[in-house]
């Protein structure tokens, strides 16, 4: 084997060991970019705890809406009828936003157990629902039932 | 009557598939001449038949025969005539038909421009072409086929998502689809030249304007996309790192790799194994794609009804193309042993440092993209990987990659002086930094990371200029050939993209306000005053359309009138208005009406520098590609060393084929072709 060739061997090594270091610290790092997606349920039974960035899913309260006078701003709760999460926005709502209807809300937990969203989105359109939230939906429907609640009254509006 | 058509002609495409895709392959074995002449009547029967049902879906949509399901479902009585056509493609069946089409289309014109390429060679790929067309083929007609009728017929038509209304739409798709099913062609003699026995360089000569063409066409399909996203979904955002967006990005990062490892494999002879490897790794992640956007195992704009038998028909067929060419690669491909006497300091060293790095993008990428669904199938949890996570990783490996691209073109081959390089790369160095401290020195405010993400940039740009210049002082007579300005394109279009992309998100103005007529907002060098908003019926829809006054300083530019949409079938749209201009676009949209009278609305306003270099940076990509292709040196034939010792054979007719002669200069490894060749495989 020549010098060159060893060299070059010696290298693609290092390389390989580069890219690879790299990639294990990236992945790493990726802890603290992971959206994880939670339930207003999941958020109350504390599984909010150490979650960096919580994607909430759910629908939006009905006249749970309110919207600051002088800005963009706006809050709301978001329910899965058994629990429900505050959340505040202070950019334009997409298109499809409605009360009562599914939302994913992508956002910090702040100390007084609110969400702090960067990012909403809403259904697509009339006939779908994203499958997280159906499947929210279904758990927490399941949950209420269990515990005969009538699941209207999930929260005071 | 004419849908049934449409049927037949896509029964008898596959029936030329399936019989394209067996006899030439025989006939290569057999050397049966005629057998091997099949493949460009059954090529080009594929084509005509697949066209003329393309021909007839199309005018199903535009007489509006909504007796079929797809025009039923994606059309409407009163959808405008420009949007007939694109609707074509707006469902999945109709996209898979436009697919198969392009598909038979690269077929075509493979069996139309192959004619300087050896008997067998020719015959293999055009079946393996086939084989692929029959699989494409074959899902449309038994998962998605798109002449199916609806009993009883829907009178007036569903409509076609208002997301899909639009220019933009009509050609996304078939440039997009153009890359997607372009990267079959290097894929074919990938698998031809496995199956020759003969993974020396010939056939990668023949493949390079395929892959140059096929990449840019992806390059421009992405970039359209992206413009399209610009300014259809009513953000702002040019990319988001969708899964939908990443899946046509691997393949893309792949390409880009195997054309620098193609240019290795055809001048040097080396990396023969991995080109046959990038070549099937490109045209697998395409597959990917697809799976991942028609099975709808994603949610974004781009999936369509979710139906788990098409889902699964495409992750079988993935199976069985990528799997069946490792097999062949593993039995085939390890037979490839070339010894390289480049040194350490060459462009093979670096152009090897180019493809380790953007594998590894592209291996970032796809960890991303698919984590999250491996996450749920393994019952972990829902996670979804942000935007940022990507954009972060991503500049890990993109900014040594782009520190390396003016030393690639200027180091030599075989072995050169890190010393030398770097001299003559001085003046372009300093170019770059004297660009870069007079760019600061204009804008003073910007960040640090905008300042060293344009010194990378004008690097990028002053280091192929100073190739261009010293070309020109070196050279006499000819000074450069069309591969070379097709890199300088490609290289100056990437210096110019990312300058683009680095000014767009280190310096971008965006602003979510509430306003009243009268009141006005200020982004960046521009103010942007409400005039009112009004009402207004288009031929589908009702909008209202706001009128806004945009001012630099205090001189009126123009107006702009940003629409909320809502359609007939119920969907809204945010209809932005843009003021487009090199040095940087004003983008305005309106959100919702926020009072009861209607007066004050959500506005955007964004103000986004320099993000036509984005798309500038990305069309002088796909130019430089094409420009390479052009290249004549590709299109004359390979000589084998057999075929160059009985064309010399009036001098030395004894000499035993395939005897090393020592004079191939252009492999570098005059025993290779004799081993590979040995009588028993020749």
């Amino acid at each position: 084997m020549n010098e060159a060739r060893k060299k070059r061997i010696a290298l693609v090594c290092l390389l390989l060991l580069g890219v690879g270091s790299a990639t294990a610290l990236a992945l790493v790092g990726a802890r603290e970019q992971l959206n994880v997606f939670l339930s207003p349920s999941d958020i109350a039974a504390g599984k909010a705890v150490n979650v960096h960035r919580v994607r909430l899913g759910g629908l939006v309260k009905e006249g749970s809406v309110w919207r600051d006078p002088s800005s963009v701003a706006v809050r709301f709760k978001v329910t899965d009828r058994n629990q429900c999460v505050t959340v505040n926005f202070d950019k334009i709502l997409p298109d499809l936003f409605r009360e009562g209807d599914s939302v994913i809300a992508s956002g910090f937990m702040q100390a007084d157990g609110s969400l702090k969203a960067y990012e909403i989105l809403a259904k697509h359109d009339e006939n779908y629902m994203p499958p997280e939230v159906a499947e929210t939906m279904a758990k927490a429907k399941a949950i209420a039932a269990q515990a005969k609640l009538d699941h209207t009254q999930d929260c005071a509006p | 009557m004419m849908p049934e058509l449409g049927q037949v002609c896509l029964l008898l495409a596959l029936l030329l598939a399936g019989i394209t895709s067996i006899v030439p392959m025989i006939g290569s074995y057999t050397e049966n001449r005629r057998m091997m002449q099949v493949a460009s009547f059954g090529i080009s029967g594929q084509f005509v038949f697949t066209g003329f049902a393309f021909v007839l879906l199309t005018y199903a949509f535009l007489v509006q025969d909504f007796s079929v399901l797809n025009v039923a479902n994606n059309s409407n009585s009163e959808l405008p005539i420009g949007y007939r056509f694109s609707a074509v493609w707006g469902s999945h069946e109709g996209s898979l038909m436009l697919w198969a089409f392009v598909h038979t289309i690269w077929g075509l014109a493979l069996a139309l421009f192959s004619a300087s390429l050896p008997d067998k060679l020719r015959a293999r790929v055009l079946s393996v072409m086939s084989m692929i067309g029959f699989g494409f083929l074959s899902f449309m007609i038994f998962t998605s086929n798109p002449f199916d009728r609806m009993v009883p017929p829907n009178l007036d038509g569903n409509d076609l998502n208002p997301l899909l209304q639009d220019f933009g739409l009509i050609i996304h798709p078939p440039m997009l689809y153009m890359g997607y099913v372009g990267s079959a062609v290097p894929f074919a003699f990938a698998i031809a030249a496995l199956l020759e026995n003969r993974v020396d360089q010939s056939w990668v000569r023949y493949c390079r304007p395929w892959t140059n063409i096929a990449w840019a066409f992806l390059t421009v399909g992405i970039a359209l996309g992206s413009w399209w996203a610009y300014y259809e979904l009513g953000w702002g955002g040019w990319w988001f790192w969708d899964p939908v967006e990443n899946a046509s990005f691997l393949p893309w990062l792949v390409g880009a790799a195997l054309i620098h490892a193609q240019a290795v494999t055809e001048k040097r002879g080396t990396f023969r194994g991995w080109t046959l490897l990038l070549s099937i790794a490109m045209f697998s992640l395409s597959l990917l794609g697809t799976f991942l956007v028609r099975s709808g195992v994603i949610t974004s704009v781009h999936s369509f009804a979710s139906d788990p038998e098409r889902g699964l028909f495409i992750l079988v067929f993935l199976g069985i193309v990528t799997g069946g060419a490792l097999l062949l690669f593993a039995l085939r491909g390890s037979r490839v042993r070339v010894l390289s006497s480049a040194g350490l300091m060459s462009r093979e060293t670096l152009l090897l440092v180019n493809n380790i790095l953007l594998i590894s993008s592209c291996a970032l990428v796809m960890i991303g993209t698919l984590f999250p669904l491996l996450a749920e199938a393994l019952n972990l949890g829902k996670y979804s990987v942000g935007a940022p996570w990507f954009g972060k990783m991503f500049a890990l490996f993109s900014i040594p990659l782009l520190l390396l691209v003016p030393l690639g073109a200027f180091c030599r081959w075989n072995q050169d002086q890190l010393g030398r390089v770097l001299t003559q790369l001085l003046p372009a160095a300093g170019l770059a930094v004297f660009a870069t401290g007079f760019t600061w020195l204009m804008a003073r405010e910007m960040p640090i990371r905008v300042v060293l993400g344009l010194l990378v940039a004008f690097w990028v740009i002053a280091g192929t200029c100073a190739f261009l210049w010293r070309r020109w002082k070196v050279a006499s007579g000819k000074r450069y050939t069309l591969e070379m300005l097709g890199m300088a394109s490609a290289h100056l279009g990437l210096g110019l993209w990312l300058a683009g992309v680095v000014l767009v998100e280190g310096l971008s103005v965006e602003r979510d306000v509430r306003l009243t007529p009268g009141e006005q907002v200020e982004v960046g060098p521009y103010t942007v005053k409400m005039l009112g908003v009004a009402h207004r019926s288009g031929a589908n829809f009702e909008a209202d359309r706001g009128r806004f006054e945009i001012y630099r300083g205090t001189e009126l530019i123009t107006e702009l009138n940003p629409e909320k949409r809502k359609y007939r079938r119920g969907e809204v749209m945010t209809e932005a208005d843009i003021r487009p201009h090199i040095f940087g676009d004003v983008y305005v949209a309106l959100g919702e009406p926020l009072d009861d009278k209607g007066e004050a609305w959500g506005v955007r306003a964004y103000h986004k520098p320099f993000i036509r270099l984005i798309w500038l940076g990305a069309l002088l990509m796909a130019f430089g590609g094409v420009l390479a292709a052009a290249e004549r040196r590709l299109r004359t034939p390979v000589l084998t060393q057999q075929e160059k010792l009985s064309q010399d054979s009036g001098k030395n007719s004894g000499q035993i084929p395939g005897a090393p002669s020592g004079s191939d200069s252009n492999s570098g490894v005059p025993a290779l072709n004799a081993t590979l060749n040995s009588p028993g495989n020749a």
